[in-house]
């Protein structure tokens, strides 16, 4: 088992930065997500621990010894590839056993560990099949075995379910979660997509244009984004962002919007210019009463839940409310926000530090 | 009536069929030629109209592989009766075999010649194409490009310049110089099949290879050339057949040691007459090794011929 800690890591191709000096740290027998959108440098990153890609500078530490120049076989890691790789002329058994017979392990002692591996990931019927018809899950299930048998100090993947189609997905991802939870080894997941993160993950680092943007756990992440771009990058809908201009001092509870004072968790820092107010859909609510003003332009229905989406003079904002409550669409209404759970975001996009999230905020 | 856009209808059916045996039919026609004139007599290659049934002989086959020499009905008759069977086909003709021809040779030069280069283009080939595509070589575009502009001009154009090469190396007419010469020539064509065929292999096959514990090396060995088997397969034909036919350099370079068969058989019509049946008996061996092989690797190389377009 490992703890991994990446120091400063950075990978240039050519010209093209891909990962600019990111640092963060998975601990022993976390279920570790990257995520980001395209092109971010997951991937890259992913292999750089792997050691398929050599950083350009920075340490990469695996349980305490430097590895960021050591070769990929001596990581002691398994990696599963999005499109598997498993090799096709080979079949299950050998494609399975393939690692084992690099280490030089005897044949008796492989087929027992192979037979060990398919029941677990119960694929014993097809050890013998070549690897050419199998569905998309067992092929799947294939590679985490062959990543599995040789019991390495952590397991890199990348989008491992990015290949199977979108109901399959769950059934997979709860599936190896699971397997993560009997197993206890490290794991780091690649993913694009928020919510398989935010419900597979123990931790979350957040990637956009090669920068970490934020690192923790998903829910300090969902209710204490470090920047715009991760307020608006988790969560279905985003945080919404209600721009203003105007200034708050250090130790200020309330910012002043459109001549309405607006309580907020008390500021740690001081900022002025244009701002930004980040409150997430769900701490919206209608409220007849309140001096923030909104016209109702939609409402979705979602079930036990609805998104209504409110025109206000600092942009549109959605709200989540109970689908029992009744909403016309062109009303005007109020729209209460639930001042504990609001970020201010300096005109850079960087979350302002307060009271609320400097817990979350203060060690990044 | 129903119609289907992916099942050909019987009109269609019966087109293609026409077509392809029409095309069979004009292909095949010299082939079955050659194949009967290596077994009918001298006169009845020649006879006009040409004769589609004859008695078969094997006179063409025992010229091919024998000299011979006239002797005198006398001396003829008191060397007594023939020991063999070839003996007594040329007897008829008041000759006596003194020794077998240089066609075995030639054969074996051909051999020597043809399969050492496409080993040697193939083995030089795949690396070269496996690095081209997996490694950052610089001026990588260019250096393909060159190694494919060898292949604009007819390797013929430049055959002054490599016979006065070959006369200072001492490697006119060696076995060595052919190889290294076909290699040269085949060497541009197996280096971009073969890059076509290992690009299509994915990267990650190796670098799973690389993670399980393999060196660079045993990942190439052991997960890239069984999946480039197809590729290097039909490379190996392409590059057979060109240096087995092979013949304006082979006629220029050699003419003794290492001369190949394909210059060297129709010499066989000067000694003795115009002797088309032993000509054509000594194509016809000719081709049984191009064939078998292609036969052989015919899988693969309908498979290898085919790759990419029916990737699923
Ligand atoms: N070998 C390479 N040479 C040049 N550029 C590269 C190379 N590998 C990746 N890149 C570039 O680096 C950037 C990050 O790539 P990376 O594959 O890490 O993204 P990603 O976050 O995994 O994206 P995706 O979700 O699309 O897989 C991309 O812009 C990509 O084009
Ligand atoms: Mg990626």
């Amino acid at each position: 088992m490992a703890q991994i800690v990446i120091k400063n890591i950075r990978k240039e191709f050519g010209s093209f930065t891909a990962v600019q000096s990111s640092s963060f740290t998975i601990e022993d027998g976390e279920f570790f997500m990257l995520l980001g959108p395209s092109g971010c440098g997951k991937t890259t990153t992913l292999r750089m621990i792997a050691g398929l890609e050599l950083p350009t500078s920075g340490e990469i530490f695996i349980n305490g010894q430097e590895v960021s120049q050591k070769p990929a076989s001596q990581r002691d890691i398994a990696f599963v590839f999005q499109m598997f790789a498993l090799y096709p002329h080979m079949n299950v058994r050998k494609n399975i056993s393939y690692p084992l017979v690099s280490q030089g392990m005897p044949k008796a002692q492989v087929k027992a560990k192979v037979e060990e591996v398919a029941q677990i990931l119960g694929i014993t019927s097809l050890l013998d099949r070549p690897v050419g018809g199998l569905s998309g899950g067992d092929r799947q299930r294939v590679a985490l075995g062959r990543a599995i048998v040789r019991n390495p100090a952590c397991f890199l993947m990348d989008e491992p379910l990015g290949a199977l189609d979108a109901e399959f997905r769950e059934h997979m991802a709860e599936e190896l979660r699971a397997l993560h939870d009997r197993m206890g080894a490290t794991t780091v997941y690649v993913t694009h997509d928020q919510l398989e993160a935010m419900q597979m993950g123990d931790k979350i680092v957040v990637m956009n244009h090669g920068v970490v943007e934020q690192f923790g756990r998903p829910q300090d992440i969902y209710d204490w984004p470090a920047t715009t771009f991760v307020a608006n990058f988790i969560g279905s809908p985003p945080m919404n962002f209600l721009r203003f201009d105007g200034s708050v001092a250090a130790g200020a509870t309330a910012v002043a919007l459109s001549g309405h004072s607006l309580a907020i968790p008390q500021t740690v820092e001081a900022a002025s210019g244009a701002l930004i107010l980040g409150v997430r859909p769900e701490n919206v609510h209608l409220d007849d009463t309140a001096a923030l003003r909104g016209r109702i332009l939609a409402a979705e229905y979602l079930g036990t839940t609805q998104i209504v989406t409110l025109d206000t003079a600092h942009g549109q904002v959605k709200a989540r409310i109970g689908s029992d409550t009744v909403v016309r669409i062109g009303d005007q209404t109020g729209l209460r926000l639930d001042p504990r759970a609001i970020t201010l975001f300096a005109p850079q996009g960087r979350a302002l530090l307060s009271v609320a999230n400097q817990r979350v905020l203060a060690h990044g | 009536m129903s119609f289907s856009i992916t099942d050909p209808s019987r009109r269609q059916k019966w087109i293609a069929g026409i077509l392809v045996v029409t095309y069979a039919i004009v292909t095949l026609l010299p082939l079955v030629w050659i194949i009967a004139t290596g077994f009918k007599t001298p006169p009845d290659s020649i006879a006009y109209p040409p004769k589609v049934f004859f008695s078969p002989s094997l006179e063409g086959y025992v010229n091919l592989f024998t000299s011979r020499s006239r002797v005198t009905p006398e001396d003829l008759a008191a060397l007594g009766p023939p020991a063999t069977w070839y003996d007594a086909i040329v007897r008829q003709y008041d000759m006596v075999i003194t020794g077998p021809s240089r066609y075995g040779e030639r054969f074996l030069n051909s051999v020597i010649i043809g399969f050492g280069s496409t080993f040697l283009s193939v083995f030089l080939g795949t690396i070269a194409a496996y690095a081209f595509s997996r490694f950052k070589v610089p001026l990588k575009d260019d250096l393909l490009f060159f190694i494919l502009s060898t292949r604009m001009m007819p390797p013929i154009a430049v055959a002054i310049p490599i016979f006065l090469m070959y006369r200072q190396l001492g490697l006119n007419d060696t076995h060595l110089g052919m190889i290294l010469l076909y290699t040269a020539v085949n060497l541009s064509l197996s280096v971009w099949l073969l890059k076509g065929f290992i690009d299509e292999i994915p990267i990650e096959y190796e670098e799973a290879a690389l993670i399980d514990g393999y060196t660079r090396f045993q990942a190439f060995y052991k997960v890239v050339l069984p999946q480039a088997a197809t590729g290097i397969a039909s490379t190996a034909i392409f590059c057979l057949i060109f240096a087995w036919n092979e013949y304006a350099f082979a006629v220029l370079l050699t003419s003794g040691d290492a001369q190949t068969a394909p210059p060297f058989i129709p010499t066989i019509i000067g000694t003795g007459g115009k002797d088309w049946p032993a000509v054509a008996a000594g194509a016809t061996l000719f081709l049984v090794p191009i064939m078998v092989f292609t036969i052989l690797l015919r899988k693969h190389l309908l498979r290898g011929i085919t790759f990419g377009a029916v990737r699923k």
